[in-house]
């Protein structure tokens, strides 16, 4: 066993008896959250990370996986689908519509794709909230089903959900690692590098970004069941675009196509955002300055995280080795290049 | 038939404002290739600047004779300056650095630079829709059954007239050329001589202002703004610019126009209506991409190597 294992291991195990240690309940409920997005996080990474695909629709599968928990498992329609048969269901709703949308969209050059999936993003949350006959439209749907265990009901404690998405989560990463490693993971980085080369090379290019949308659509509805079982409600506006970019700034941050990059990018970001900002906040109000409200600089941390990265360290705080290497190697200034070719003339002559 | 005909004179007067925010677009994505994701957004920070300047001309209420064509032409030229050079800006602290990275780097700079306009727009004046105060005086004729107001020739009137202007100075000025062989070939024209960044700005501050022309119009238009006004109507515009074909100037004033018809005929036409305006529009972006990418006017190149 290695010092990494054993490091891991001690990580896992940590996590684990967390719920024993700390009582209190909000800290679990952050997690439980931070899980959540944590989850989504590496199926996008299978998406940009991998193969190299911008999608800015993706909150469209968490919606997707999201209403359907809660149209199969409430007294909506009366369909009362188990919480854990829904796990199996939902990812494959969620893969069956990134066929649909990749199908037709992946023939398109990298940023037209992003822009049909932003569209995409849009069209799903604004359909969900127009059916109002079947999802209660702005209302959203409430009083979900709640999950059980051998008989013993979730309730309403975070503790449950955050072992369902710990488990999850380490299940993730061992899928999204021996993806990484299998053929199909060499080929989308074949295509995220150069896509006509890996074309020439006998890849096909289209069933190898559907399987990379379908996928990572999937980790998205499963993240949706979860989550809206523990919110006991969903809503369309949960699912705007600020939640795909939202996702898009955790790997950036992190370290696209790292997956342990993406985790600690998710994980910093969601502590910025549900713990930070409101404690600072109230830091503030208890300090007199009662007009400050952080958590009014959202919008503007996802901004800046991603100007910022994408500026002086694209490849994330944990980098992915090959990732890095492809943006230094891209971002050469043609012209700086030229100078130095030249002054190296020089020198020879 | 009276109702369809008047759903076109609306349609055409949305078109004028999403006709002149796509040219901004299509302007960018010819020379540098970029969705200027922000675009959208300096459109929105147009109005904010319009209704900042009139505040400061001290005008609430509506005007007659010249004072109004001094406060128009004012507002409207101040407006077009701030975010011409909000736009340069942009362009020199997140994309230059860019140029020759991967597209996504400067995509994803792009997404960014609009959260902060957003961000800073809701900070300037809050989460909820502001009033722009009513400057035109709004008489309407009746034409038939069509009612067309004041406002609306104003904005088709206005948005035709910086239409030509743009096309002059494109295919007339030398600066114009400078932007068309840098679109074409940007290493080639930098053997020429020209000035690659020079001419990048230059089209940074041409849309911009356009967007910044196209945001006063619409605060007086619609006599209301909001910070993210500017996520829906670059959506827009952007499909505007697609459908008539990406990069291509007299593509994007058609496809404004369409996507404003479009817009308001489905709008009427559709049962529900306005609710699904955005689906039907998302949708025309999304099937001219997938059938024919290089839309209305534009030619369809080959993938470069």
């Amino acid at each position: 066993m290695t010092r990494r294992h054993a490091a891991l291991g001690f990580l896992g195990l940590a996590l684990v008896v967390y719920p024993f240690v700390d009582r209190n309940n909000s800290h679990v409920d952050f997690l439980a959250n931070a899980g959540a997005f944590i989850l989504l996080a590496l199926g996008l990474n299978i998406v940009v990370g991998f193969a190299g695909l911008l999608d800015l629709g993706y909150a469209a599968f968490f919606a997707i996986g999201s209403y359907s928990y809660a149209m199969l498992a409430s007294q909506q329609f009366g369909i009362h689908v188990p919480f854990w048969l829904m796990l199996l269901i939902a990812p494959v709703v969620a893969a069956l519509f990134g066929l649909l949308l990749g199908a037709p969209t992946l023939r398109l050059r990298g940023d037209y794709l992003a822009i049909v999936t932003l569209g995409f993003g849009e069209i799903v949350p604004q359909t969900f909230l127009n059916l109002s006959q079947y999802t209660n439209g702005p209302n959203g749907i409430s009083s979900l089903d709640q999950p059980s265990l051998f008989g013993h009901a979730f309730g309403f404690s975070a503790t449950p959900y955050y072992y369902v998405l710990l488990g999850l989560i380490a299940l993730g990463i061992l899928a999204a690692r021996n993806l990484q490693n299998s053929r199909l993971g060499r080929a989308w980085m074949a295509i995220r590098e150069d896509e006509l080369a890996a074309r020439h090379m006998g890849i096909n290019t289209t069933a190898t970004k559907l399987a990379a949308f379908a996928l990572g659509a999937s980790f998205s509805g499963l993240a949706g069941v979860v989550y809206a079982a523990k919110l006991d409600l969903v809503s369309p506006d949960e699912f705007g675009f600020n939640v795909s970019v939202l996702v898009l700034s955790m790997l950036v941050l992190g370290g696209m196509g790292n997956i342990w990059g993406v985790i600690v990018g998710s994980f910093v970001l969601s502590f910025i955002n549900s713990f930070l900002l409101p404690q600072s906040t109230s830091l503030a109000h208890a300090a007199g300055f009662v007009n400050v409200d952080f958590t009014n600089y959202r919008f503007m941390l996802y901004g800046v995280i991603l100007v910022t990265m994408m500026l002086f360290r694209p490849e994330g705080l944990i980098p992915s080795r090959q990732r890095a290497a492809e943006f230094h190697e891209a971002i050469l200034d043609p012209a700086l290049a030229a100078q130095e070719q030249s002054e190296y003339e020089g020198v020879a002559r | 038939m009276d109702v369809f005909f008047q759903q076109i004179v609306n349609g055409l007067s949305l078109g004028g404002i999403y006709a002149l925010i796509a040219l901004g677009y299509t302007m960018v994505y010819g020379i540098i290739e970029l969705i200027n994701f922000a675009h959208g957004d300096v459109y929105t920070l147009g109005t904010f600047f319009s209704l900042a300047i009139l505040t400061g001309l001290g005008v609430s209420g509506e005007m007659h004779g010249l004072p109004l064509v001094g406060v128009v032409l004012v507002t409207l030229i101040a407006a077009m300056l701030l975010c011409g050079l909000t736009g340069v800006l942009i362009e020199r602290l997140a994309y230059r650095r860019l140029r020759n990275a991967p597209r996504l780097a400067p995509l994803i700079t792009a997404i960014g630079m609009s959260f902060i306009l957003e961000n800073v727009m809701q900070l300037w004046h809050g989460p909820s829709p502001i009033s722009f105060p009513e400057v035109i005086p709004n008489p309407a004729w009746a034409l038939g059954g069509v009612e067309v107001s004041a406002k609306q020739i104003a904005v088709i009137g206005l948005a035709i007239v910086m239409m030509a202007a743009l096309q002059l100075f494109i295919y007339k000025t030398k600066m114009g050329k400078a932007m068309r062989a840098t679109a074409q070939d940007r290493d080639a024209a930098q053997l020429m001589g020209i000035d690659i960044n020079t001419t990048i700005a230059v089209t940074f501050l041409i849309g911009s202002a356009l967007a910044g022309a196209a945001g006063f119009v619409s605060g007086v238009y619609y006599g209301t703004t909001w910070f993210f006004n500017g996520f829906e109507a670059g959506l827009k515009a952007f499909t505007a610019a697609v459908l008539g074909g990406i990069g291509n100037v007299a593509g994007a004033m058609l496809g404004g126009f369409l996507i404003g018809l479009i817009e308001a005929i489905a709008t009427q036409y559709i049962p529900g209506g306005a609710q699904w305006t955005n689906v039907v529009v998302f949708s025309v972006l999304v099937l001219v991409l997938i059938f024919r990418p290089s839309g209305l006017l534009g030619e369809s190149l080959p993938e470069k190597v």
